[in-house]
């Protein structure tokens, strides 16, 4: 019998799509039966449109702000921006999300909707929270095709029975 | 080595080595042999990993000149 892994999948930012999209995908490859719960700003993984997958420095000091292009010396230096700076400028955040998609692309990392499209390929079964569907004021046509609209319960009747369960 | 097919994972990053060897061993007959190149240093220990957890077999993982090759025969 194949092993079973179970992924609750809040958070809403570019940064934080990849863990449960990576970990997903790879365990569907190792022949995992795979499931995910989106919830709360996870969902913003699920809409057919991933522009609201924004990264952002702001407060986050844990993140180096290096640019993608340019000489090497130059992507080497990492930017400290106050973070009272980062506030006022307008677009800081796309701006950030800009220079983020690019490092990505320059270091073959996936782009998130390539992880979700390999996702329900390889028969991740995914799940949307209808409370927080609701609580935020989405609509079924928002999300892509191929998952399910569930609750608490529904999370839990797969999560008893799994190896792994992660809470991302 | 002989091989059936070759998978060109150059430049690609974790995961998608190992999520494009799967797809490609899908298209593969068992006891065929796929060829991936990887420039991915993590993809070492991955593909170990991969080949115990899936059961298709890795007939060898050698390294030269920045790039990893695996042989990986289909269960």
């Amino acid at each position: 019998m194949s092993k079973k892994l179970a992924i609750i999948a809040t958070k809403g930012t570019l940064d934080w799509a990849y863990p449960p999209l990576i970990l997903a995908s790879t365990a569907a490859a190792l022949d995992y039966e795979v499931q995910i719960f989106f919830t709360f700003y996870g969902l913003q993984m699920l809409r057919k449109d991933l522009g609201g997958l924004k990264v952002s420095p702001l407060g986050n000091p844990g993140m180096p702000m290096k640019m993608p292009f340019g000489p090497q010396w130059f992507r080497g230096i990492n930017w400290n921006i106050p973070n009272a700076i980062q506030a006022i400028i307008p677009g800081f955040e796309s701006l950030a999300t800009t220079l983020m998609k690019q490092t990505i692309k320059n270091n073959g990392v996936a782009s998130i909707e390539t992880l979700r499209d390999v996702c329900v390929e390889s028969g991740v079964k995914i799940i949307a929270c209808q409370m927080t569907v609701d609580l935020f004021g989405f609509e079924h046509s928002d999300f892509i095709d191929n998952i399910e609209f569930g609750g608490a319960a529904t999370f839990f009747e797969f999560a008893g029975e799994t190896d792994i369960c992660l809470y991302i | 080595m002989n091989f059936d097919k070759e998978l060109d994972a150059r430049g690609l990053n974790c995961p998608l080595p190992i999520l494009r060897t799967k797809k490609t061993l899908a298209e593969l007959t068992g006891g065929q042999v796929l060829k991936i190149v990887s420039t991915d240093p993590g993809s070492v220990k991955d593909f170990q990993a991969f080949a115990k957890q899936t059961g298709n077999e890795l007939l060898s993982s050698t390294e030269g000149g920045g790039e990893f090759v695996f042989f990986m025969k289909k269960k």
